[in-house]
């Protein structure tokens, strides 16, 4: 007999699952920095954490072609999941999708192969979801911009260590540009493409 | 018969997702008109279907939600809006400003600052500030892309060389974050300088036109002027003739057919809560003399 393996399940009640998951990301994202917390449960296949997984599960459908890492696309659970739960169609190519997650960071590819959106539709780009180490421990990152009062400090071990650094490109490119949301465990921190590193701390 | 049964706030699980995508990248590019598939809603075009379909995609059953049309709670619209989200969500509502988590606006902000945490929501019937100068979407769309605002500083320029001052009242432009100049909807530009580093997210919705646009909190918010003609909001010349304010913005109210008037606060609540705590203006009802004899 065949065995039938079982998949993660998704949000238990997908409507306000979802609707409170969205305000920890708009919360995040209007308030670059800000450590949210996402309360709603989901199953989480593979390297997936649980922010990441209620992310998925609030934003991703039909619309929103996905890129994967190795690590990320190399788990059939993972991508069974995606596509069972979301229906997002999932996409070789960087350049084209909505969403990006990314369960290794240090091998996280150049931003620049990632949708940036044009200077007409800015908005067409790429949101890119690193699961990270930790916030709380490691280096502090001090940012300044759109939505943080002054200056805002970020605590976080992450990989890549240089994700700042790297999404200097975001003030040159200006409107165009990538916006990053990290994840730990279900601790999330947006980066939207208007934050600015001040100085990094070790 | 069974009545219709909603989803929670009204809209479909799917086109709230595409409208929070469409809010994430509003507030990550900020004043920047994110396109989004705007649907049909159970009111008319022109009635807030942009705002409701923003605060239906945000909204929790925690939240408390007020609705002012004109700064007032009372009115057709607010009232029905307000009515529209207590039967679809469940949700609690208020008329207080500062109990409410998210507040829809018609062309008011209120007078109470608003706090950290919470959420205005704008209806925007044109959310294009260059469209009645540009009525080409194609030349609007790429006047964003290279920051050519020239025509909008013409427009300013030309009120000046023909009223002396700059005459535009309401849906004064601004410009956000030193990038993206932005309607801000029809408030009157009394209320403008409120939008600069506001602690509340501010979320606009067209319906019609099919935008929504965003100004996060702390972000600057400049009204566009000239060094020798500067920005000066407008403001009727008395005090409000139920509360007594001097600071609020004021509608006018014709009393009588002999050129009678009354200046009252647009915004009711900040009026009524005023009142509360024993301020009077000029034409305040007594209320003993209201008593019912016998």
């Amino acid at each position: 007999m065949a065995t039938i393996a079982e998949l993660p399940p998704g949000f238990a009640g997908k409507v306000l699952s979802a609707q409170s998951t969205f305000r920890s990301v708009m919360d995040a994202m209007a308030r670059p920095g800000s450590i949210n917390r996402i309360a709603p449960v989901a199953g989480t296949p593979g390297a997936m954490m649980r922010g990441t997984a209620a992310i998925a599960l609030t934003l991703f459908d039909h619309d929103t072609p996905l890129w994967l890492d190795r690590e990320m696309a190399g788990s059939s659970d993972v991508v069974t999941w995606l596509k069972f739960h979301t229906g997002a169609p999932i996409v070789a190519e960087p350049s084209i999708c909505g969403f990006a997650l990314i369960a290794d960071g240090g091998a996280l590819p150049a931003l620049e192969r990632f949708a940036l959106g044009s200077n007409e539709y800015p908005d067409r780009s790429t949101t890119v979801i690193i699961q990270v180490g930790d916030f709380g421990a490691g280096d502090t990152f001090r940012l300044r911009g759109p939505g943080i009062d002054g200056m805002a400090s970020l605590q976080a071990r992450m990989q890549p260590a240089d994700l700042f650094e790297r999404l200097q490109n975001n003030e040159t490119l200006f409107p165009r540009g990538i916006d990053v949301v990290l994840v730990a465990d279900d601790a999330i921190v947006a980066i939207p493409r208007t934050a600015r590193l001040v100085r990094k701390e070790s | 018969m069974n009545a219709p049964v909603y989803n929670f706030a009204y809209l479909d699980e799917q086109t709230k997702r595409m409208i929070r995508r469409a809010i994430l990248k509003a507030i990550a590019i900020p004043g920047y008109q994110v396109p989004f598939a705007s649907r049909e809603m159970p009111m008319p075009y022109g009635w807030g279907t942009g705002g409701v379909q923003v605060t239906a995609s945000i909204l929790g059953p925690d939240d408390v939600l007020k609705v002012i049309d004109q700064g007032s709670d009372d009115t057709t619209n607010a009232i029905s809006i307000r009515k529209f989200f207590a039967k679809t969500a469940g949700v609690a509502t208020t008329t207080e400003t500062a109990q409410a988590t998210v507040v829809q606006t018609r062309h008011r902000i209120p007078e109470t600052p608003l706090k950290a945490g919470q959420v205005l929501v704008y209806q925007v019937p044109i959310p294009e500030p260059l469209r009645f100068l540009e009525p080409r979407e194609t030349e609007t769309r790429r006047m964003h892309a290279l920051a050519e605002y020239g025509l909008m500083h013409v427009k300013l320029y030309e009120d000046i060389a023909r009223f002396g001052h700059i005459a535009t009242s309401y849906a004064y432009p601004v410009k956000v974050n030193g990038r993206y100049v932005m309607d801000p909807s029809p408030t009157p530009k009394f209320d403008n300088p409120k939008m600069d580093n506001s602690p509340a997210l501010q979320l606009f919705g067209a319906g019609r036109e099919k935008r929504i646009y965003a100004i996060p909190p702390y972000t600057t918010v400049v009204s566009l002027d000239f060094e020798d003609h500067p920005f000066v909001p407008y403001r009727h010349d008395a005090p409000c003739a139920l509360c007594g304010a001097e600071n609020s913005y004021l509608d006018e109210i014709v009393t009588d057919d002999k050129g009678g008037r009354m200046f009252v606060c647009s915004d009711t609540d900040y009026c009524e809560s005023r009142q509360l705590a024993g301020h009077r203006g000029s034409q305040n009802a007594a209320p003993y003399k209201e008593r019912v004899h016998g």
